[in-house]
């Protein structure tokens, strides 16, 4: 994810992964391992049984070998299968720590001693208080915090961005993080972590999968499992009493075999790796979920703040509109706002010079051609302006320059005080432009809701989330922007603390909320979130509070998460139905197999028409082993996520992988059933 | 199958329908102690055993000390039973001279009607008193029935509750429904049954002439055989209509006489007989009222009665469309229904009630985890009985027994939300509720125990040739579906019998006990801990994500698992008793 791959080394990554994975099936074998997995530690138990008795029949030449054999054979394979998925889930993961690890090579260190000299140490050195100096060219040594200087910090090998970014000392774009590169200047940081508990070394650990501990749904799901597993173990335990009474008895290769079948093998084996996969889908978005907790959470959230700038709208607003004053043309409140606005490098400023070039032809004047003195803005005046040619235009919030034009003996025409009004009434900011004591008009600068966003709140509040804008405007703007973004809600005139008191009083409720944040006086309400959602060019605390750290931050990402939890939790589901639904077939499969020799009127339950009853049960077996295969790009990818009302998944979800859990078996085991005694197998 | 049978079922189902709202309200009111119209009469005596118990019925309980109050009150009563068993000929109403009970025997009948089986390995008869019958088993049909419908009241108020520590009284939920439900209703039962001609007495057994002397021939154990002249026949007496109401009303089943309600002081009319009916799904059917009500989500109520009722249904159709068809080794017999006869099997049912009146009946009772029965199951077709056999096997939640069709039925409904709730992209949430690993660990224990006590005695059964197979009356798959049947009755806490095996055995005796007390405490205790879990969690409003448990969609999903769960654990087994005896019929072959 660190650099951009070609898709030839793409495939080379592809493959090595495929080969490790294959290796680590066989390493997952370790009894030890495996128990931590009920399902599969049964299969195993029941592959090493057939085996020993594979092994009784070649030394006493019994009969039968050949399908034995097979059956033992597919057992394997059963297990190996979903290792394989496992292993394959956590290469990927792998691989990206190996590219990090890269990125980390030692760096050394220039440490700041007491007496103000520097010394150089190894990067691995160091301690949390420690002060060192970087300069440009150098790698940050370790986790810290600048406290004097500003420097351009290429911070690609950590979020795969090429543009650098900005770090200086104080405010909330202070962070820096070892591994990364500054490119210019030079800045003292104060490192904040010890060795081993870097960033970038929890980052690691993470995408690695060492750290991983299994969710609490998957805990629950696995007990699930281990029930379903036991009560199919007591059917086929018991059977075989019941077939002696019969006259039937059956072989220990066709016990397992129907017991294998009928355990949740299939989810049970792609259980781990759809966790795995789920928290590196999160990866992939350039998200690091701290905990694989963090991301199931957030399949759960009902509220999501959200805050205004940057994330339903974009970060500036923009000029959309000259509206003048009476006895005032267009064209001359365009002139005279385009004038004051050449030296303001704000996006605000910009935006108006390219709407009077767009409305009105005027093409923005070299500064240096006029003789004018730029006024810039003041948070004392709460104006900007310029002076030329001794006109003096000014433009500024409503307050400022009415107290502007009557300090020159002016008066603001009444039709203009009616639409500064009217602009605020509409959610838009509005700024009057004056000259010297005449008012020329009002200009409209709008905050611009990003494309698309009402479409994905319509379809989180299908989902059943609510979204509330977090906003510092006044509630007559944060009204009209809410109605225009469509999110459920507003909080206006917020301060850090009203946000901490919202999720509070969601929770009381029993909600959970989500919401993302950058600042220092994020935290407290990042830390008090379900699913806190930190930039990373936020500040250590930030990142500290929240259990996921946006690598691009980018705000709208909270809702991708959201949708990322919901495809985790819907593949388990998913697959579990699946599993369950499966056994049906499975059971008209085996049934009939067993007892067929006995009693041939039980014929008419092969359904399928299978021809054999060694094919039967060894067609069975192989579904049930090569479904695991199949499934495994599914288990990674995720089932595809639609927004639609609860309701509506379910039956959809019910549908495709109940009945369909039903139905495909039947027809998988049947064409295997055409294939093996093709081929001469059973 | 008849238009009259076909109403008959619809007839019931329709009653079942319409009783269920006011049956489940008043429970709703009575459980949650808001004035009901009985109170001035009640509460006085209410109060009076509370003072003389020294209950504090203000006192609340964790669920913990919930179960230990349930198994400490089922213990004592068991002892109890089982005490006037082996006693009984000391005591009075005992006009037969009959003598104490067999230790085994005792402790069967003992552990059986605590548990609200009923299963009865003894001809009544000849081996209880009238006193045993009233003080002991008629005792037990009350309190086991109480005993049911607290823990559905208590695992109620656990989805029901938010952030609380207790789930109720226990002592307080056993009085109240012995009070205000089950002796009001019985008191004007037994009125109208005695009404019908259902007897009520403490006489000697009568005697009579027979119209025909018969001539009986028995073989000795010296292989001498004699001939006997027969002219007169006994004809048990007893205080019939008190025991009959509590025992249809409570789900209990446990017959007064050995032939159940095929007896016609039992069951002496049609009327008699469609009241049974009626009073057998009363209280379980009105409990989802209860439930909705309680939890505040009515429409979540009827979505589990639907699911019941749509068990119900397959399983009569199942039953009715198999007794209807009739033996098809009879060949050359006119089995068609007409005016002159019932037409179908009529091996092993009552000419008065016909096909689809016992079709109907042993449905009922399976589904309830009644037991109590107007035909014999044994004498069905394979299928016929395999239906009964399946849904016991289902769990005892086809609307079940009383109160423990509900609390088995939540189980289900766990599982259900757990398994398809994810797929709505939420961790699964019942009734505002998250469902986490502790719950679903309750609820699987709950479930494993039914097919763990089912499976594992009936393997030891069919294979022990010294023990288990002697008391099959016949070879082959059918023997299989007797002992099968016999362990999913006891576990199921259902009670009925198959009919021909001998269950009074050492090793039955045993086993069978040991099965209905596992079967019901092993059961209910996980789901009380669910109760105590779920009212301690913190409620989480329901939005339009939230996975649905109101619509017709959850109905389909919840008769989805609960067939499925129940098909996975026991089709390996019915595949080698009825279903393979039925296919071996087909093909000519009988044992």
């Amino acid at each position: 994810m660190a650099t951009k791959t070609t898709s030839k080394e793409k495939s080379r990554w592809g493959q090595e992964i495929v080969v490790q994975a294959v290796w680590e099936s066989f390493v997952k074998l370790n009894p030890r391992t495996l128990a931590a997995n009920p399902v599969m530690f049964v299969v195993e138990v029941g592959a090493l049984l057939t085996s020993i008795d594979l092994v009784r029949g070649v030394v006493q030449h019994s009969q039968g070998f050949g399908f034995s054999l097979q059956i033992t054979l597919w057992l394997w394979f059963t297990v190996l299968f979903a290792n394989f998925a496992e292993a394959m889930a956590e290469g990927r993961g792998k691989a990206q720590a190996e590219a990090l690890r890269k990125s980390r090579a030692d760096t050394v260190a220039r440490r700041l001693k007491q007496d103000g000299s520097i010394e150089s140490v190894p990067g691995s050195q160091l301690r949390a208080g420690d002060l060192v100096m970087v300069t440009a060219g150098e790698f940050v040594p370790g986790d810290g915090e600048v406290i004097e200087g500003v420097a351009s910090v290429d911070e690609s090998a950590i979020t795969g961005e090429s543009a650098p970014v900005i770090r200086e000392c104080g405010g909330d774009r202070s962070a820096v993080t070892g591994g990364t590169r500054v490119l210019s200047d030079e800045i003292k940081v104060r490192i904040t972590s010890n060795p081993g508990e870097t960033f970038l070394d929890r980052m690691i650990k993470l995408v690695e999968g060492a750290s991983r501990q299994k969710t609490p749904n998957e805990i629950a799901l696995n007990i699930l499992l281990a029930g379903l597993t036991i009560i199919f173990l007591l059917a086929v335990v018991s059977l075989q009493p019941m077939a002696i009474y019969s006259g039937a008895p059956q072989s220990v290769f066709v016990l397992v075999a129907l017991l294998v079948c009928l355990i949740p093998t299939t989810i049970g084996g792609l259980l781990s790796a759809i966790g795995i996969a789920g928290m590196d889908r999160v990866l992939q978005k350039n998200v690091l979920a701290m905990s694989g907790r963090a991301v199931e959470a957030a399949g759960d959230v009902d509220t999501l703040l959200l805050d205004k700038t940057g994330t339903i709208t974009l970060g500036n607003r923009f000029a959309t509109e000259f509206i003048p004053a009476p006895g005032v043309s267009e064209g001359e409140l365009a002139d005279a706002a385009q004038l004051a606005s050449l030296a303001d490098e704000t996006p605000e400023g910009r935006s108006i010079v390219v709407l009077a070039k767009d409305k009105h032809g005027l093409r923005g004047r070299e500064l240096g051609s006029v003789a004018a003195t730029f006024i810039p803005f003041s948070a004392v005046t709460r104006m900007s302006g310029v002076d030329m040619d001794g006109r003096k235009i000014r433009k500024g919030a409503r307050d400022a320059i009415v107290k502007y034009i009557k300090d020159a003996g002016g008066t603001v025409p009444h039709e203009t005080m009616e639409a500064v009004d009217r602009i605020s009434n509409s959610g838009g900011t509005p700024l009057l432009v004056a000259e010297d004591a005449r008012a020329l008009g009002v200009i409209h600068l709008k905050d611009i809701v990003k494309g698309g966003m009402r479409e994905r709140f319509e379809h989180l509040r299908v989902m059943g989330i609510r979204t509330v804008m977090i906003t510092g405007d006044n509630p007559l703007t944060a009204a009209a922007i809410a109605r225009e973004a469509g999110v459920d809600d507003f909080l206006a005139e917020a301060r850090p603390e009203d946000k901490l008191a919202l999720i509070r009083r969601e929770q009381a409720k029993g909600k959970l909320v989500a919401m993302t944040g950058d600042g220092t006086n994020d935290a407290p309400a990042l830390a008090q979130a379900d699913v806190g959602l930190a930039m990373n060019a936020g500040t250590q605390a930030a990142k500290e509070a929240g259990n996921m750290v946006d690598l691009d931050s980018n705000p709208t990402k909270l809702i991708e998460v959201v949708e990322i939890g919901k495809q985790l939790l819907i593949t388990r589901g998913a697959l579990t139905t699946f599993s369950v639904a499966n056994d049906v077939a499975k059971y008209f499969a085996i049934i009939p197999a067993m007892f067929a020799a006995a009693f041939p009127e039980l014929e008419v339950l092969n359904v399928m028409g299978l021809k054999n009853p060694h094919s039967a049960i060894l067609s069975a077996v192989i579904f049930n082993a090569l479904i695991i295969i199949a499934l495994v790009p599914l288990a990674l990818r995720g089932v595809k996520y639609r927004p639609l009302g609860a309701e509506a998944l379910l039956r959809r979800n019910l549908l495709v992988y109940g009945l369909g859990g039903i139905i495909a078996p039947f027809i998988g085991i049947k064409i295997i059933d055409v294939i093996i005694t093709h081929m001469g197998m059973a | 199958m008849t238009a009259n049978g076909w109403l008959q079922i619809f007839l019931l189902l329709l009653v079942t329908f319409a009783l269920a709202k006011p049956a489940g309200l008043f429970m709703a009111r009575v459980f949650a102690r808001e004035k009901t119209w009985l109170d001035p009469l009640l509460r006085p005596c209410e109060r009076v055993l509370y003072k003389l118990t020294g209950v504090d019925e203000k006192r609340e309980m964790r669920w913990t000390e919930y179960a230990i109050a349930m198994l400490l009150f089922s213990g004592v009563s068991m002892t109890l039973l089982y005490v006037i068993e082996r006693v009984q000929q000391h005591l009075p109403w005992n006009p037969e001279k009959l003598v104490g009970v067999p230790t085994d025997l005792a402790f069967n009948t003992a552990a059986s009607f605590t548990t609200n089986t009923n299963w009865q390995a003894y001809t009544p008869e000849v081996t209880m008193t009238y006193f045993t019958q009233m003080a002991g088993l008629a005792y037990h049909n009350f309190t086991s029935a109480a005993v049911g419908i607290a823990m559905a009241v208590a695992i109620i108020r656990g989805i029901a509750r938010r952030e609380q520590e207790t789930i109720g009284n226990f002592w307080v939920d056993l009085t109240r429904t012995i009070l205000w439900v089950l002796l009001p209703v019985c008191l004007v039962v037994a009125m109208i049954f005695v009404s019908q001609g259902m007897i009520q007495n403490l006489r000697p057994y009568a005697k009579t002439q027979l119209v025909d002397a018969q001539t009986v021939t028995t073989t000795g154990t010296d292989g001498k055989t004699t001939t006997q002249v027969v002219n007169e026949q006994k004809i048990p007496q007893g205080p019939v209509a008190s025991q009959e109401a509590i025992k249809i009303f409570g789900t209990n089943g446990g017959g007064f006489f050995y032939a159940n309600s095929a007896h016609p002081y039992e069951n002496p009319t049609p009327l008699t007989n469609f009241l049974q009916l009626v009073l057998i799904f009363a209280i379980p059917s009105g409990l989802t009222y209860t439930l909705g009500r309680m939890t505040g989500s009515q429409r979540h109520g009827w979505a589990v009665w639907g699911a019941m009722a749509v068990l119900f249904l397959a399983g009569v159709v199942s039953v009715y469309s198999a007794e209807a068809r009739g033996n098809l080794l009879l060949h050359g017999v006119d089995q068609r229904a007409s005016g002159a006869q019932s037409g179908g099997n009529m091996e092993g049912k009552e000419v008065r009630f016909g096909i689809a009146n016992t079709a109907l009946y042993a449905t009922v009772t399976t589904d309830a985890s009644c037991g109590a029965v107007n035909g014999m199951h044994d004498s069905f077709t394979p299928l016929g009985g395999m239906i009964p056999l399946i849904n016991i096997m289902l769990g005892e939640v086809v609307f079940g027994g009383v109160g423990s069709g509900l609390y088995g039925m939540i189980v289900f409904v766990i599982l259900s939300v757990f398994i398809a709730g994810l797929m709505v992209g939420r961790t699964p949430e019942y009734l505002g509720k998250k469902i986490e690993a502790y719950d679903v660990k309750m609820a699987m224990l709950s479930v494993l125990i039914f097919p763990l006590v089912i499976l594992t005695f009936t393997a030891i059964s069919v294979v022990a040739k010294s023990f288990g197979t002697p008391s099959i009356s016949n070879p082959g798959p059918h023997g299989l579906s007797q002992i099968l049947y016999a362990y999913t009755s006891a576990t199921g806490n259902n009670g009925s019998a198959f009919g021909g095996l001998n269950g009074n055995t050492l090793w039955y005796n045993t086993t069978i006990g040991f099965a209905t007390l596992f079967g019901r405490f092993f059961a209910v205790i996980p789901i009380l801990a669910i109760a105590g879990s779920l009212a301690k969690k913190k409620y989480v409003p329901e939005s339009a994500g939230t996975f649905p448990v109101t619509t017709p969609l959850f109905t389909v999903l919840l008769v989805s698992v609960v067939l499925i769960v129940s098909a996975l654990t026991f089709f390996p087994a019915l595949s080698l008793g009825p279903i393979l005896e039925h296919l071996m019929m087909h093909a000519g072959k009988v044992f």
